[in-house]
């Protein structure tokens, strides 16, 4: 690799501003984990199946084994590691706590992120539209079951406390 | 060691796991997070045919490109290397590496170490390798034929291993009977899939000779020395470290594959080395695909549909190695004839090597393909004989009064009570209403399926499985330990230790409970710790629904050396009788008086004041217990008795009711319950879990999950796009209730729930498939149920009756 293929690119990632010199084809996924030490986020499959991976980017969910991190220059990125706040578990994550919506915790990153999407915009979903929202995630522990309760009994507490969440978090 | 009680304080309690905080936030360690100073990526070739020869490897480019430290081929790699271990009698030997000749597509040809994996990947693009195609040995039943051509030269045939398992009067009690329920039944290989892939850092430090091992494997302190002795280590100078794992499913017991690809590099360029298979590598070859079985299978059953005898004929395709030996077929022994007082049985084992990458272990371990056959020849039997399929196995249930209950095979039911089970279920099925349902429905042209099984799930192994299929007499009787270490600080703060990985079973909640109701005090002031190789005592992790069972009589042990301590020094200090002592409420009282210490009281006198200890006591306050499950016998030397191997016998009934759309062949749930019995439950909640994603898997098998290769070999299902695992859209709302017949034999009479659910779910979805489609006469022979196969069968039907 000669000096020119390296790009250098802002992100801001949780709230943070961080400036990296990546090659164009470094994944978003890889310049979190291992340029930024966020290695909340998982990789389950790294062909964008399994949802693991998702992050929000201005606040829409993208899988980030499918996307540049150049492609994020610039933008707000936020991860699992931006959900809790000052030792507080985030309503969602107290919720998946409550209702155990996790085992291995491996898929929990990528679900916790595209449920906090969903709660965004439809604070009070049904049980379908939850189902709909999760069906690109893939879990292998859980049967799913106890995910869905955790985004139900979220949906309220989010929905009060994500006025409080301050900008700059990709929220 | 027993003790069953009915009312515990923290045992059974629905309390949150204490794992979740740190997987919630992302700060839970997994081996793919590992970084160390100076740490290099690996990368490995794959062969993209299923059985030829390597002539010649051109690394010369590889080599060449900025940032590659290493580029080893097989034959390059033994000079570090030595081959995998493997738990099989025969000579079947797998390089982590091939060596000159491959027998799998995917399997590992070269691997490379550079600074990143994007330059370790650009590296094996320039690797040149000249093959000799070799014809591939795909379908199993060709495998078998004498001039197959043969996936091992060294071996006189494919057919690795065939033996026929008799247990009492077979041919008798065949002839006594007045039916004969007869099926060729067909299981697909699945996989385990886990979603973190298999994968190892290595640290070869050259001038000590010492590794340093962060991997995904369970059974570090079980079988870690083995997989220092491929690494060509001394397995005192390995330390593997425990760490938190992204599921396994069976598929991550050993890993000894990825730790040597790692271990080699690291030897080889003096760097640590992190080997993380991505998700190809991981459903093209990681050791673990499972039971892939046709089965020759006959009931033999009287007028009155009693079941006499059961007689089995299993070809199985094991592919192209042997690690665990036929243990997927041993394993089901200990439940074969299910819960049903089935007299004798056969169970012939044909296992065959083909160019497929091996089975492994996937959850259930071949007792979940026993299940799905005997529940298959007992509806075969309720429909032939007309007899209603609840009352069929009323009449065959062994019966609560019957146990402990030794089987055909010489295993041993600790306790039960089937027809409780059966009886809760049906409580909260509402049949009635259903029936009805279903009625009215087939009128309208849809069709509505009931479906019902009631299945076995064994837990608890002892080793004997792993080798009495092969003769000669019982040696080095082991139920594979477990053990735990509680301290007690000076300020009375207990510490467990254990030396098995979290692996997405709740095994640092579990150990807290005991330790909660052990000692009076509530779990979340404790601690919990875990410990690698270096320190470790004796443990071999989650697998075979064991980490409740030996957590809890591991804690319960350590836990009374501990008491044992404090009692002598509460007394002494107390000036009260030892046998007086109890301990209550984080307490030590002298019983049925107010006069108690504190556990910190203790501590402080533990640690700092050795002349206020009863004389000759040394200070501190800690306990380690090593525990083996406590029930297991030797085989007899003819195996016509197997001995006590898998005692620890859970059960469950399933009813799931589906609508299947005939003309698309999908299959949707509309109620799903499951009834499980595994003795004392220690928490709810955390069961559950463990039950909804067992049937999740099971559905998974039952409608969709099949590893598939080509005619040539090529493996056809190595993205998740290809190998369908049930996502959100496929898995229903689960009830679940449970029923509680303690066993005998363990720690509060726990038994193990890790793999029911996945156990139980096949049998029962595939009659319910097959009682929707019943109007239609469709018999099911085969899983997966995938659309176009329901499709398929229904076509058939209607064309069968016009
Ligand atoms: S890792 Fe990105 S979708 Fe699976
Ligand atoms: S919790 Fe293990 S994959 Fe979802």
């Amino acid at each position: 690799m000669q000096d020119e293929d390296f790009v250098t690119i802002r992100l801001t990632v949780n709230g943070g501003t961080h400036r990296l010199v990546v090659e164009p084809r470094r994944l978003l996924a890889d310049a979190l984990r291992e340029d930024l030490g966020l290695t909340g986020t998982n990789l389950g499959c790294e062909h964008g199946v399994c949802g693991s991976c998702t992050v929000l980017v201005d606040g829409q969910s993208v899988r980030s084994c499918l996307m540049f991190a150049v492609q994020a220059n610039g933008h707000e990125v936020m991860t699992v590691e931006g959900l809790a706040r000052g030792g507080e578990l985030h309503p969602l994550q107290q919720a998946f706590w409550e209702k155990q919506g996790l085992q291995c915790g491996f898929c929990t990153p990528g679900f916790l992120m595209t449920a906090y999407e969903l709660l965004q915009h439809n604070p009070n979903p049904s049980e379908e539209e939850i189902r709909s929202a999760l069906s690109g995630n893939i879990c292998r522990c859980t049967g799913y079951q106890q995910i869905i309760e955790a985004v139900q009994s979220a949906s309220q507490a989010v929905a009060g406390a994500s006025a409080t969440v301050p900008s700059g978090t990709g929220a | 060691m027993t003790t069953t009680t009915n009312s515990h304080t923290w045992i059974g309690k629905d309390i949150k796991r204490r794992e979740d905080p740190d997987l919630l936030t992302g700060r839970a360690e997994y081996t793919g997070d590992v970084k160390l100073p100076g740490m290099l990526h690996a990368a490995v070739l794959r062969s993209p045919y299923a059985h030829a020869r390597i002539v010649r490897i051109d690394t010369s480019a590889a080599k060449k490109v900025p940032g590659v430290h290493a580029v080893l081929t097989g034959r390059e790699a033994t000079v570090v290397l030595d081959p995998l271990p493997a738990f099989c009698a025969e000579p079947v030997v797998e390089h982590a590496i091939a060596v000159d000749k491959v027998r799998y597509a995917g399997e590992a040809v070269v691997a490379v170490a550079a600074e990143s994996r994007y330059i370790a990947e650009d590296a094996l693009e320039l690797v040149q390798i000249e093959w000799e195609p070799l014809p591939p040995v795909i379908d199993v039943l060709e495998a078998m034929k004498p001039d197959a051509p043969k996936v091992h030269e060294n071996l006189p045939s494919n057919v690795v291993y065939e033996h026929v398992f008799i247990f009492g009067d077979v041919d008798g009690d065949f002839a006594r009977a007045d039916h004969i329920m007869k099926r060729r039944l067909r299981w697909p290989r699945a996989t385990a899939a886990p979603m973190e892939p298999a994968g190892a850092v290595c640290k070869y430090d050259p001038p000590s000779g010492r590794m340093e091992v962060w991997s995904t494997t369970n059974m570090l302190n079980y079988v870690g020395w083995l997989i220092a002795g491929s690494l060509k280590l001394a397995p005192h100078m390995v330390n593997f470290y425990p760490m938190y794992t992204g599921g396994s499913f069976g598929s991550k017991h050993v890993t000894s594959k990825v730790i040597a690809i790692a271990g080699a590099l690291s030897k080889v360029t003096g760097h640590p080395v992190k080997f993380m298979e991505d998700r190809i590598d991981n459903l093209a070859a990681n050791d673990a695909q499972a039971a892939d079985r046709i089965y020759d299978a006959e009931l033999a059953v009287t007028k009155e549909g009693k079941f006499l005898s059961l007689r089995l004929h299993a070809i199985d395709d094991y592919g192209a190695y042997f690690v665990f030996a036929i243990t997927g077929n041993t394993n089901m022994m200990s439940q074969i004839s299910g819960p049903y007082t089935i007299g004798s049985l056969e169970n012939g084992i044909k296992a065959v090597l083909t160019n497929k990458n091996q089975q492994g272990v996937f959850r259930g371990a071949g007792s979940d393909v026993g299940n799905w056959v005997l529940e298959r020849l007992v509806d075969a039997t309720s429909d032939e004989l007309g007899i209603d399929g609840i009352e069929l196995r009323r009449r065959n249930f062994i019966q609560p009064n019957q146990f402990p209950y030794k089987m055909p095979t010489g295993n041993v039911y600790d306790s039960g009570n089937y027809p409780g089970v059966l009886d809760m279920a049906l409580q909260h099925a509402n049949l009635d209403y259903w029936r009805q349902e279903q009625v009215r429905a087939r009128k309208l042209g849809r069709y509505i399926g009931i479906g019902l099984a009631t299945c076995q799930q064994r837990s608890t192994y002892s080793a004997t499985e792993f080798w009495f299929h092969n003769p000669g007499p019982a040696t080095g009787l082991t139920t594979t330990a477990e053990s735990v270490r509680i301290g007690i600080g000076p300020t009375g703060g207990i510490t467990v230790t254990m030396f098995s990985p979290f692996w997405g079973n709740s095994p640092e909640t579990v150990v807290s409970q005991v330790v909660g109701e052990e000692f009076g005090v509530d779990p979340t002031t404790v601690s919990v710790a875990y410990e690698g190789t270096s320190q470790g005592l004796p443990s071999a992790g989650p697998g075979g629904s064991r980490m409740t069972v030996m957590l809890s009589g591991a804690v319960q042990g350590a836990a009374a050396k501990v008491k044992e301590k404090m009692y002598k020094i509460a007394a002494h200090l107390l000036e009260a009788s030892l046998d007086d002592m109890e301990v209550r409420e984080g307490r030590v009282w002298v019983k049925g008086t107010d006069r108690s210490l504190s556990l910190t009281d203790i501590g402080m006198k533990a640690y700092w004041n050795k002349f206020d200890l009863p004389a000759d006591m040394e200070s501190g306050l800690e306990g380690s217990f090593t525990y083996d499950h406590p029930y297991t016998t030797a085989p007899s030397e003819d195996r016509k008795d197997l001995g006590v191997f898998y005692p620890i016998m859970g059960h469950a009934a399933h009813i799931p009711i589906v609508e299947v759309d005939i003309k698309t062949g999908q299959v949707k749930f509309l109620k799903y319950l499951a009834v499980h019995d595994v003795g004392t439950v220690v928490n709810p909640r955390s069961l559950q879990g463990q039950i909804r994603g067992g049937i999740a898997q099971g559905i998974g098998v039952a409608l969709y999950e099949e590893v598939r290769y080509s005619p040539e070999g090529q493996n056809l299902t190595t993205t998740m796009n290809d190998y369908l695992v049930p996502t959100v859209a496929e898995v229903p709302h689960i009830e679940i209730y449970h029923h509680v017949t303690p066993s005998p034999f363990t720690a509060y009479g726990v038994k193990g729930g890790g793999e029911g659910g996945r156990m139980v779910a096949p049998p029962a979805v595939t009659r319910a498939v097959e009682d929707a489609l019943k109007p239609l006469g469709v018999k099911i022979d085969e899983l997966p149920m995938t659309p176009e196969k329901i499709v398929k069968w229904v076509t058939q039907a209607q064309a069968k009756t016009p």
